[in-house]
């Protein structure tokens, strides 16, 4: 056992061997150690420095998680929905059109061309507005003061995935942000009769063309695999009977519109609920289903605590019972707060099971995790966005681009050889300012002052390395140490700013950096 | 008779005994992926078909195919294009051409075509163009007309185990004898991204490394003790676990960096053009000199988006299609210095044409279906498919001949050796691309 240094938070080694208790039976106050707080901070949010670690240890366990979760009492702002420019994707307008029909009639192959490269270049500017929206959500990520807030966003973006490339629209992509932002720690239910007049979502899973004799299934099939119930809990006439439910559901420039005259007003079974089902009787059958609160629960879960196999390839009963009790447990509160995630989200930050050590540090961090996580915690300069959009881009998670409408598969799915050097050499442009090759290089450069995440008082190289472990990785394992120690001893054991960067550059390109 | 221990045999024995010990670090499969490293980079033994490499070449912005493959025979060409046409005496004439041949710029594939190692495919395009740069570029990408899903390159290497599968050597790589697919350029391409397999994307290999020790070079020997510790030599107590996970990766990562570094240092005995895509598609012969077990490379040659002065037989467009063409010709005088040219395919292909009447500035507009080009020793060659009509077009766009996604079907199937219905999601007619040994 290593000697705790004074005012410095201390890691034991981590016993993983015991399962984790199978219940959400709350954790000792007396065991919210600084281990705790910074698992709490790096799952629930970004990470943290030291001293936000340090706070939370003051406050104890049920200070710390209201703070968290009730984030509506932090100041923030609210995004502005005028921040961005709503008209660069719109409808021809009537001249438009006139002019368009009239140049075709005519043969003017001038004014035809010049129509479309008008239009063209919206299009452009709406791509580039659209890389504005990205920046502009990492900045809120790196600088909020409601973690969870953008957590949860983050999360729903995920489960609600909805990609710019099908519904190219990045006014609608903004506005589908602040909806998710609205309800994140709000109401599942409300968030999914929301969900089904989102013009984003209705473009993306093609309900515009949804009309009364010609339903488009689309969104029916989604909104019970993989927005509440998942597969087996449904069958293909509950989809075939929804999509009817939901015919009429469009959206007209920015606003959702219900068109009663291509609705479907007939009577529907759906999920066992018979009646003249509109799209809001289809989503009170889903939040009726038993599955639908197990079914959440499962992806909080999943990320929020530890990787959970694919609902398709594993359902519950291939997981140890202390996990599917426990399980068990989340969608009875949900189901109990009738669908209210706050309730849930605090007993959950607050149980034993979720500071089992089996969790620490076994999380992938997902890209944005990374970089987000690293400007919070280590302070170090946001400096280009543009360079750390990018670079999410190469390590596999665009904001707004979701792969396919399932999500990022998240896990391992982030990790290969190319993503990890993206991944590291990220770190070392945070912390050093060095370019990834290709960009401008005249741009500027801050220095980061890598004395600051060390503790007052760390004099001696095995202070510095032990202080720098602390802040990155939460544990020190021996092997690491001695490595790290001997690349002092290489500088002389000079305590500077550039010994400590590279120390730092050399645990963020560590295998073990990529966990939280 | 066929030797018994042919090379797939003896690959096949070294694969059992990697496989049996699944749980041992990638590390101490090492030896045996050495071993096949340096086979790899043997010529081939009679009677086992080698491994074949793709490489795409993408036009990006919308080459203006018919300034590329020209209908000089064609009356309405000239009709249409008054200030750009290339004047017929201009025409690189190919064999078989009848009223169509090629660019003035692209002596190097005019050169290819007559060897017999190039082949046109007439007017490819797909149903309902779209003209938007991003949404073609998706649908070529995604092999979808909706251009939603995972890209069609990365569906291949999902389906076929990174493309090291069925009827060829039959190696489940788990990257360190090269990634089963490579981009130059600073993103990973989308028809690369597969929902397991991922690319590696680099603009330079030089990138394709940790930029830490640039800042610092004392810093690269902690580094690299540090990110090789999946060798095995540290015991792992929960080899199931993430970090376990994460420390072979990183020891994968450093194999691959190195075999890669290595491999492009190496330069080309022949000459390539000093342009952009010369040196991209150097890169690509050195790779596949070095014997990396790397099935598809993406390469790719921008600015084909000429709305206004576009140029004619000389001009902005002229040049891009001479940088392209030069560089394919070198590509392929080294490919066969190092006899590897006849398991390389090269295709090329642009999001879209441009429309057939030049525009009011000396340009053209996006347009619908063009000419893609394959090359290499083993395409079937010639011009495929006819040109599309100039007199019977859709609102001044061509028509297209040859959905895409039967180029792709046949490149799947006859190249790649892969079930290009699984892949595709749909059933295209495989078009005959490649030649029947």
């Amino acid at each position: 056992m290593e000697q705790p240094q004074s005012g410095e938070p201390v890691f034991e080694p981590t016993p993983v061997d015991e399962d984790p208790v199978g219940s959400l039976r709350p954790l000792d106050p007396k065991r919210f150690g600084p281990a705790e707080a910074r698992h709490l901070l790096w799952r629930a949010g970004f990470g943290g420095t030291q001293q936000q670690i340090q706070l939370l240890v003051e406050w104890g366990p049920a200070k710390a998680v209201d703070h968290i979760v009730d984030y509506d009492r932090v100041p923030g702002d609210t995004p502005d929905l005028a921040a961005f420019d709503s008209g660069l994707i719109r409808p021809a307008t009537p001249e438009e059109r006139q002019a368009l029909a009239m140049a075709r009639r005519t043969g003017d192959q001038e004014t035809i061309s010049r129509l479309q490269q008008e239009r063209q270049q919206r299009e452009m500017r709406d791509r580039a507005q659209m890389g504005e929206i990205q920046k502009w959500w990492l900045k809120r990520m790196i600088e909020t003061a409601r973690p969870l807030e953008e957590k949860l966003t983050l999360f729903w973006h995920g489960h609600f995935a909805t990609s710019y490339r099908g519904v190219e629209d990045s006014f609608h992509m903004y506005m589908q942000n602040l909806l998710l932002r609205k309800h994140a720690a709000g109401n599942f239910g409300e968030l999914l009769h929301a969900i089904i007049r989102d013009p984003a979502m209705i473009r993306y899973l093609n309900n515009n063309e949804s009309r009364k004799g010609r339903p488009n299934e689309n969104l029916a099939r989604e909104l019970m695999e993989l927005f509440s119930l998942g597969v087996g809990n449904y069958t293909e006439k509950d989809i075939k009977e929804g999509a009817r439910a939901l015919t009429g559901y469009t959206f007209q420039d920015d606003e959702f519109v219900f068109q009663r005259q291509n609705h479907d007003n007939g009577g529907k079974t759906i999920l066992g609920v018979r009646g003249n089902l509109d799209g809001d009787g289809f989503v009170r059958a889903i939040l009726a289903h038993r599955a639908c609160a197990a079914f959440i629960s499962r992806k909080l879960y999943h990320y929020f605590v530890a990787d959970l196999p694919a609902i398709e390839r594993a359902d519950d009963s291939d997981l140890p019972t202390w996990q599917r009790a426990v399980l068990r447990e989340m969608a009875s509160i949900l189901r109990a707060s009738r669908y209210e995630l706050r309730p849930l989200l605090k007993r959950l930050f607050l149980s034993e099971h979720f500071y089992s050590r089996r969790f620490f540090n076994e999380q992938i961090k997902s890209p944005v995790q990374l970089v987000v996580g690293a400007v919070r915690s280590l302070n170090t300069p946001v400096r280009d966005l543009s360079i750390l959009n990018d670079a999410l881009d190469l390590m596999g998670q665009r904001l707004f681009l979701p792969p396919s409408v399932k999500g990022w598969d998240g896990g391992r799915a982030w990790i290969n050889t190319s993503t990890m050097f993206v991944r590291q050499n990220i770190m070392t442009y945070l912390l050093t300012g060095r370019r990834p090759q290709g960009y401008d290089s005249t741009a500027r450069t801050e220095r980061f002052d890598a004395m600051s995440v060390l503790p007052a008082g760390a004099k001696t190289p095995e202070a510095v390395v032990d202080g720098v472990l602390n802040v990155t990785l939460g544990q020190r394992p021996s092997v690491v140490r001695a490595a790290l120690l001997e690349y002092m001893a290489s500088r002389n054991n000079r305590i500077n700013n550039e010994t400590v960067t590279g120390l730092l550059l050399l645990v963020t390109a560590m295998p073990e950096y990529q966990l939280c | 008779m066929r030797d018994p221990f042919t090379r797939r045999e003896f690959l096949r024995n070294g694969l059992v005994m990697a496989s049996a010990a699944a749980t041992i670090p990638a590390f101490l499969n090492a030896s045996a992926k050495a071993m096949h490293a340096v086979m790899a980079g043997l010529s081939s033994v009679p009677g086992v078909p080698d491994d074949h490499i793709l490489v795409v070449v993408q036009m990006s912005g919308g080459n203006d195919g018919l300034n590329t493959v020209v209908p000089f025979g064609m009356p309405e060409y000239y009709r249409a294009r008054t200030g750009i046409g290339i004047p017929e005496r201009d025409v690189l004439k190919i064999s078989g051409g009848d009223g169509i041949g090629l660019h003035p710029a692209m002596a190097g594939v005019k050169e290819m075509f007559e060897s017999g190692q190039a082949a046109v495919l007439q007017g490819v395009g797909y149903p309902n163009p779209n003209r938007s740069h991003f949404k073609s570029m998706d649908i070529w990408h995604t092999a979808n007309v909706e251009a939603s899903g995972d890209g069609w390159l990365g569906r291949y290497f999902d389906a076929e185990c990174c493309g090291y599968g069925k009827g060829e050597s039959g190696l489940p790589e788990d990257g360190a004898a090269g990634p089963p697919g490579i981009a130059i350029g600073r993103t990973a391409p989308l028809a690369m991204e597969g929902r397991k397999i991922k690319p590696v994307s680099f603009e330079s290999a030089d990138l394709f490394r940790w930029a830490g020790a640039q800042v610092d070079e004392n810093l690269g020997e902690s580094y690299s003790a540090l990110n090789r510790r999946g060798d095995g030599s540290v015991e792992s107590k929960h080899p199931d676990s993430n970090a376990s996970f994460l420390l072979r990766t990183a020891l994968d990562a450093q194999v691959s960096s190195d075999l890669i570094r290595k491999a492009v240092a190496r330069r080309p005995t022949t000459t390539f053009p000093q342009t952009d895509i010369g040196r991209q598609l150097s890169m690509v012969a050195s790779m596949i000199r070095a014997g990396l077990k790397t099935r598809v490379y993406y390469t790719s040659l921008g600015s084909f988006d000429t709305h206004s002065g576009q140029g004619g037989a000389q001009g902005r467009h002229a040049q891009l299609l001479r940088q392209f063409s030069d560089a394919i010709r070198a590509f392929y005088a080294e490919l066969k210095e190092q006899r590897n040219d006849g398991r390389v395919l090269t295709m090329s292909f642009s999001e879209f044409g441009r429309r057939v009447a030049q525009n009011a500035s000396q340009g053209t507009d996006h347009g619908t279906a063009a000419p893609m080009f394959l090359f290499g020793p083993m395409v079937r060659p010639g011009i495929i498919g006819e040109h599309p009509s100039l007199r019977d077009l859709d609102d001044g766009d061509l028509k297209y001949k040859l959905d895409f996604r039967s180029v792709y079907a046949g490149i799947l199937e006859d190249w790649m050796k892969a079930d290009s219905r699984k892949i595709l999601g749909g059933s295209f007619r495989p078009a005959v691309l490649v030649r029947k040994s």
